[in-house]
């Protein structure tokens, strides 16, 4: 090939390159801002939460709560959140005896099987909002994300019900909702928190059990928790960088 | 002009061909690409809005401190004072929009009370619990205590 050819060639590729990258930013740019929620900028939050199992007494509020406030199918096996039921001998923390009858949605009526010798505790579960969470990374599509405030969400009408996020999930914190045959979860009440309002879980918990926290305002009181507080988060090994912390969790919880 | 083609002929060929390729990926994208979408990351940022969208039912403790002061004081100091209302009230935002009107029912005390209260070695050691079907083998729990501060004088 001639050479001056060639560098004309690849000056005039490079060029158009160029550009098209240059139009691809400038329609972003175009697109405008969506935040429209008035008092609400997304960059100044971080949303985690505190669990309490040392506060937990198993009532329930919270998953009744949360399915009346984000419309989950009222069947026992569709949660966003639920409280499990753990019994563990002290000396064998792999082999716990867990059970949540209907995810705790009516309460834990009391029991006969009672064993002086174990130990016995609640562990409300929800989707733990990873920052590195691995179902983001599995969805083909981008219908499931991080959000800039840090809560993981999902794009109903960009769903396909592939399930790769249910499965890659390690907390299996993720379901299909029969109505929509696409994924639901919890999305930390998104709906209540950009509006200045704690989640409906939060709310409803007699016992303070569960807080929501803004680790990005200093002035939350989940900062000195977290200070005071030997906290866990569950299945740290996976390295999802979860921003739900348990006080008073051992080895046995998974 | 027989036989090979000159050089500008070359080139007009050529850019015509690009001209074509780029416009179609244009067009594609326009078509496939949903707005928004890679604004903020790999997803589209009007999620963002319609997460947003979804209705209030709780209103939040705040809204019913507004007009029950007088049930915040009665509370104050009692055990059930950090309680929210919406905990054993139920869901009340429709209530605070209607400006009062549409009451909730009263709660049926016995089984709510005993939600909490009922003794279960899996609750924390130090958390106030009854066997309920000794300690009050019938009538409501409302008979002896008062619900917005609970301990008896």
């Amino acid at each position: 090939m001639n050479p001056e050819r060639r560098e004309f060639l690849l000056s005039t590729g490079k060029l158009l390159v160029l550009s098209a990258t240059a139009s691809m930013a400038w329609e972003a740019m175009v697109a405008g801002q969506p935040e429209t929620a008035p008092n609400y900028t997304m960059t100044d939050h971080w949303w985690g939460m505190v669990v309490d199992i040392e506060a937990c007494i198993g009532c329930g509020n919270c998953v009744r709560a949360c399915k009346e406030e984000n419309d989950v199918p009222r069947l026992p096996q569709y949660f966003r959140t639920w409280v499990e039921r753990y019994r563990v001998k002290p000396d064998d923390l792999e082999h716990p005896v867990v059970d949540s009858p209907n995810g705790g949605y009516d309460g834990f009526p009391a029991q006969e099987k009672v064993d002086p010798d174990a130990k016995h505790y609640f562990v409300p579960k929800l989707c733990n909002h990873c920052a590195h969470s691995p179902c983001v990374q599995v969805c083909p599509v981008g219908a499931t994300f991080e959000s800039p405030d840090g809560v993981v969400l999902v794009d109903q009408s960009y769903c396909l019900g592939c399930r790769y996020c249910v499965q890659a999930c390690p907390y299996g914190t993720r379901f299909i909702d029969p109505r929509t045959e696409t994924v639901d979860k919890c999305t930390l009440c998104y709906h209540r928190i950009t509006k200045g309002l704690t989640t409906a879980c939060c709310e409803t918990c007699p016992t303070g059990a569960r807080q929501l926290g803004d680790l990005k305002d200093k002035k939350d009181p989940i900062h000195q928790f977290l200070r005071e507080h030997h906290v866990l988060v569950l299945k740290p090994q996976m390295a999802t960088g979860s921003k739900v912390y348990y006080n008073g969790m051992d080895g046995s919880v998974r | 002009m027989s036989g090979r083609p000159s050089n500008r002929q070359h080139l007009v060929r050529m850019a015509g061909l690009f001209a074509v390729g780029i416009s179609a990926f244009f067009v594609l994208r326009w078509l496939m690409v949903p707005d928004g979408f890679g604004l903020y990351g790999h997803y589209r940022a009007g999620a963002l809005d319609e997460a947003r969208a979804r209705p209030v039912l709780y209103a939040g403790q705040a809204a019913c401190a507004d007009c029950h002061g007088d049930v915040v004081a009665a509370r104050a100091g009692s055990r059930h004072a950090r309680i929210g209302c919406e905990a054993c009230h139920g869901p009340l935002y429709a209530h605070v929009q209607a400006g009062g009107e549409k009451k909730p029912a009263r709660p049926d005390s016995r089984a709510l009370c005993a939600r909490c209260h009922e003794t279960s070695p899996w609750k924390p050691k130090a958390y106030p619990q009854v066997v309920v079907a000794e300690h009050s083998p019938a009538g409501p729990c409302l008979a002896c205590h008062k619900p917005h501060a609970p301990k008896m004088s």
